[in-house]
């Protein structure tokens, strides 16, 4: 059976000759959750967008579930960078939530998937509010219950848990652990924290700088389900959060000296 | 809530106040002027002679036909200029080919002061209200239409980007995305248009005889027998009418808008 995702030698060029991705190879196995880790700007949005068939690729093919990606795949929802500006100010949460659902559905079944999607994170009170009047974190919540409500084979998050206290972060890396179990759902997650990749991944992959390559690829070994506060004092979670941290920091290898 | 009113409420309250005071202020600046002998009462009557005027034109049929006249050709004139200007701004937003095929046209036809066209649309058209309506509208076109072209330009590229990700279709792309995200322009540009287009209808009424309105009853009270009072009421009546669509608008923004921080 083909992975969910193959990447292969994508190349993403913004026009200004300096290449986004030049090259970059990676594959996603169905019911995976892997975690890209890279620094700012390195391209990982660019990637997203262009698995998400939102970007034609300049080189190099995507494949979901064995096809070329050409528009956007079957079972796909993305969570965007700007949870924020990516919500509707004018329209309710609920219909905020049912925007993205396929247009066969009948009425009754719209709204029972907006009730669960919302139930799920935590929303079910403020269905009737505009985003504006939702907190940053609420409003991450509800872009990702409107992922939710499509019920995705691939869901692909770009920091989706960035800008939210550690509280509700904690929760939400949870519900997305509880999600994936409960729908099966593979998931490509940006992150810039290392603690978090690990916590949620079961793979991690570092990116180098721009134009981003992989330069680490780590399996993450660590008993399921997953706890906030044992999973993180696990010797497996240190000994990968310091391995990530290393390669993310020297991408061309350890200097020779030793470290204090 | 009737003890103690909401801010938004009491602002509104402030804002309606301080209105009042500063029309009083100038009614008695009117006033004052008028009696003191320092221009002729027929030029420029006091005040209160102007509002006795006017509750007397209130009261008179053939007045009240003329303001309807107005205000009907107001009404027809903005609606026409937008169901022509909101597509036409749409489609130029969005589609950058017909923005740059139409562009020399219409800085050609921009600069034009609409009231410099009443002659040639008067010998087009003819006298009945089709020429001020045809004028009215051309007129408000342009600031709907360009306001709907610069919001349709400043839409969210992440709602974009967001639209095509849950494979939203074009219809759907307008109508829950493009049209409530350029609403609020729009309604600016109506107010705009509003404006331009009540300036254009009273002018056209003013200059072109047999055009019925405010305008053609200001005109024969001016000319007939100098009749300023009678000049100064119907022109208060025209602001008072602007005025009015003012508060429609304001309504309207309130009601259906509050999402946006578009004033
Ligand atoms: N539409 C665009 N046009 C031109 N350049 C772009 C565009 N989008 C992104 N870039 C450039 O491409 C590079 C990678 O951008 P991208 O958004 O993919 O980075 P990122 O890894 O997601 O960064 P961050 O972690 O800050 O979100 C950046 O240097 C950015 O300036
Ligand atoms: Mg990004």
């Amino acid at each position: 059976m083909a992975p969910m995702l193959e990447v292969r030698d994508l190349v993403v060029d913004y026009g200004d000759g300096t290449r986004v991705l030049d090259g970059l190879s990676l594959a996603v196995a169905r019911d995976e959750v892997v975690c890209l880790l890279g620094p700012s700007g390195c391209g990982k949005s660019t990637l997203l967008r262009a698995v998400a068939g939102l970007r034609p690729p300049d080189g190099g093919t995507v494949l979901v579930r064995g096809r070329p990606v050409d528009g956007v795949p079957d079972g796909l929802a993305v969570v965007f960078q700007d949870y924020g500006r990516s919500l509707m100010p004018w329209s309710t949460v609920a219909r905020n939530v049912a925007f993205g659902l396929p247009r066969d559905l009948d009425r009754p079944t719209r709204a029972a998937r907006v009730r669960e999607a919302l139930g799920s994170v935590g929303l079910a009170d403020v269905a009737d509010r505009r985003p504006g009047q939702l907190s940053g974190g609420m409003a991450q919540r509800v872009a990702i219950a409107r992922a939710l409500a499509c019920r995705p084979t691939l869901m692909l998050m770009d920091e989706p848990f960035a800008s939210v206290d550690a509280q509700t972060r904690a929760d939400l890396e949870d519900l997305l652990l509880r999600v994936r179990r409960e729908y099966g759902t593979t998931v490509l997650l940006v992150t810039h924290d290392i603690d978090e990749s690990v916590y949620l991944g079961d793979r991690v992959l570092v990116l180098s700088p721009r134009p981003a390559a992989v330069v680490d690829d780590l399996t993450v070994d660590l008993p399921s389900p997953r706890d906030q506060i044992t999973t993180r004092e696990d010797d497996g979670f240190v000994r990968l959060r310091t391995r990530a941290a290393e390669r993310l920091r020297y991408p061309d290898g350890a200097p020779e000296t030793p470290r204090a | 809530m009737g003890a103690n009113p909401s801010p938004a409420r009491r602002r509104r309250t402030t804002v309606a106040v301080r209105g009042a005071v500063g029309l009083l202020a100038f009614l008695a600046v009117g006033e004052v002027v008028g009696r003191s002998g320092l221009v002729a009462p027929e030029l420029l009557p006091p005040s209160s002679v102007v509002l006795a005027r006017l509750a007397e034109i209130v009261g008179d049929p053939a007045f009240r036909a003329d303001v309807v006249a107005t205000v009907l050709a107001w009404v027809i004139s903005l609606g026409l200029a937008l169901a022509i200007a909101l597509p036409a701004g749409l489609l130029l937003g969005s589609v950058p080919g017909v923005r740059i095929a139409t562009r020399a046209l219409v800085e050609f036809l921009r600069p034009i002061p609409s009231v410099a066209l009443i002659p040639l649309a008067v010998v087009l058209i003819g006298q009945g209200p089709g020429s001020k309506i045809a004028l009215a509208v051309y007129a408000a076109v342009w600031p709907i239409m360009f306001n709907t072209i610069y919001a349709v330009a400043d839409v969210d590229p992440v709602l974009r980007e967001t639209a095509a990700a849950f494979r939203v279709g074009r219809g759907r792309f307008v109508a829950r995305v493009l049209l409530p995200a350029v609403a609020p322009f729009v309604l600016t540009g109506v107010r705009l248009a509003a404006a331009i287009a009540l300036i254009l209808l009273v002018s056209t009424e003013l200059l072109v005889g047999g055009a019925r309105g405010i305008g053609e009853f200001i005109t024969q009270a001016g000319s007939g027998g100098g009749r300023m009072d009678l000049v100064l009421a119907a022109t208060v009546v025209a602001g008072l009418v602007g005025l009015g669509a003012n508060a429609l608008c304001t309504a309207v923004q309130r009601r259906w808008l509050s999402w946006s921080d578009v004033p």
